[in-house]
């Protein structure tokens, strides 16, 4: 009971200055961060359940929808969250956002000379269940170009945001598909330690593909855990 | 350094890596702030009429390293309510049934600039420990989040007492202090970030 959260493993995290990926020369923290023995102030954090959640929160087909289906291939995103030792992370929200199938955003600020989808919005939510799934319907991403250096493209990816059971387990992240040739161009996906890159990647699955209907990619998301023994199943 | 057991080693599961929010996060997140048509979990306001406590404004910009304010960034805060309780199950006091004390604000919609937060003033959650409220920034250019506190100018001699004021080297302390002002509006913290230079917010290891 009331054990402290398990420290980032800077080993799986990037640092905060990757030079190639040039806003972080100005944004990255100088000094060493300063360790803190966590109080109850790290060992909580929001509660966030199914009444924040709603019906097609989950279905990104759908919940942008004015006249119609949005382009583009449809997927199945699906995936456990989990903590270090394994076990999953119930009733905990998952926040999704990401580009239409032809890599331009709803943001205002995105000029990407890409269409908008009138039928895309790209934003949703889901809370996982007692085994720590969390499951999206969407459109697959499409590549983008953006401003950090000559011809730089983003790999297709879908942004993930968790909330976890306290502040100290907060995760925002990135998910990107399997075999994508853009990977090895982008100083944010290589800003992580080589090692750790490949928990990024979802992987395809024959068995969450829906026949007739729509790819599946599984990726699941570890958490930080509290050093306890894993309990039996 | 985190722990290891070494029990659980050879089953354990290796951190998902963080990657920044990049600069899209609005409709996403704070999609209300931003005016677009979907909810938020969370935004600027953490009271409502029943919300017992000090009424306070917790404000500031986020400043680059060139001190220009940073107007992509997003800022999570995290508190205790003004009796100190936090609304968690970890906390087995009985929480304040107004207060939730999660807010959530981006910079890019303030003339200047600035996140704010209409909240309480959170009381001390534990004896000798300042009253403060969790931090937490994201950014565009920030591939990892980064965890920071905000104390307050009027507690002076709780700050000096607070265990983690005291792990901070004494001449950054400062940089942890909002200072308070009293508006015609009510009364306003002043807590601006530097990710960089001589007066660079502290930043922990949580
Ligand atoms: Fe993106």
């Amino acid at each position: 009971m009331n054990k402290p959260y398990n420290s980032r493993d800077w080993m799986s995290h990037p640092a905060y200055l990757h030079a190639p990926y040039k806003s972080t020369v100005l944004r990255s923290p100088t000094k060493p961060l300063i360790p803190l023995k966590q109080t109850l102030s790290e060992r909580t954090g929001p509660v966030y359940g199914h009444e924040k959640v709603g019906v097609l929160d989950a279905d990104l087909t759908k919940n942008g929808a004015k006249n119609g289906e949005p382009l583009g291939e449809r997927i199945l995103v699906t995936g456990r969250v989990l903590d270090e030792d394994g076990r999953p992370v119930r009733n905990t929200l998952v926040e999704v956002w990401q580009a239409n199938a032809a890599g331009r955003y709803i943001h205002k600020v995105d000029q990407h000379n890409a269409p908008l989808d009138p039928n895309f919005f790209g934003g949703g939510r889901c809370v996982t269940d007692d085994e720590g799934r969390y499951t999206f319907r969407t459109i697959k991403p499409g590549a983008y170009p953006w401003g950090n250096h000559y011809n730089a493209w983003r790999p297709n990816h879908i942004h993930f945001s968790l909330l976890g059971p306290s502040i100290a387990t907060r995760l925002v992240t990135q998910m990107y598909f399997p075999g994508d040739p853009l990977l090895d161009l982008d100083p944010i996906y290589l800003g992580t330690p080589e090692e750790a890159r490949e928990r990024l990647i979802s992987k395809f699955s024959i068995d969450v593909t829906e026949p007739d209907f729509s790819l599946g990619y599984i990726f699941d998301i570890v958490l930080r855990g509290r050093n306890e023994t894993p309990m039996e199943d | 350094m985190p722990e290891t057991t070494t029990a659980t080693a050879s089953e354990a599961l290796k951190q998902t890596p963080s990657q920044t929010v990049g600069p899209y996060f609005a409709y996403g997140l704070t999609a209300g702030q931003y005016g677009y048509p979907h909810t938020a979990i969370a935004d600027s306001t953490l009271t409502d009429n029943e919300t017992e406590g000090e009424r306070i404004r917790v404000e500031g910009i986020v400043y680059d390293g060139n001190g220009d304010p940073i107007n992509d960034a997003m800022i999570e805060i995290w508190q205790a309510d003004a009796e100190g309780r936090f609304n968690h199950p970890e906390d087995t006091r009985r929480p304040n049934a107004h207060f939730e004390g999660f807010g959530r604000c981006g910079t890019g919609t303030d003339p200047e600039n600035r996140f704010w937060f209409d909240t309480v003033k959170p009381g001390a959650a534990d004896v000798g420990e300042a009253p403060h409220i969790n931090m937490i920034v994201f950014a565009r250019g920030m591939l990892v989040h980064a965890y920071t506190r905000v104390y307050f100018a009027d507690e002076a001699e709780a700050n000096a007492a607070d265990p983690v004021m005291q792990s901070v080297p004494q001449e950054r302390r400062h940089t942890l202090v909002a200072e308070r002002r009293e508006t015609p509006t009510g009364t306003v913290y002043r807590f601006d970030i530097h990710m960089q230079g001589d007066d660079e917010t502290v930043f922990f290891d949580v």
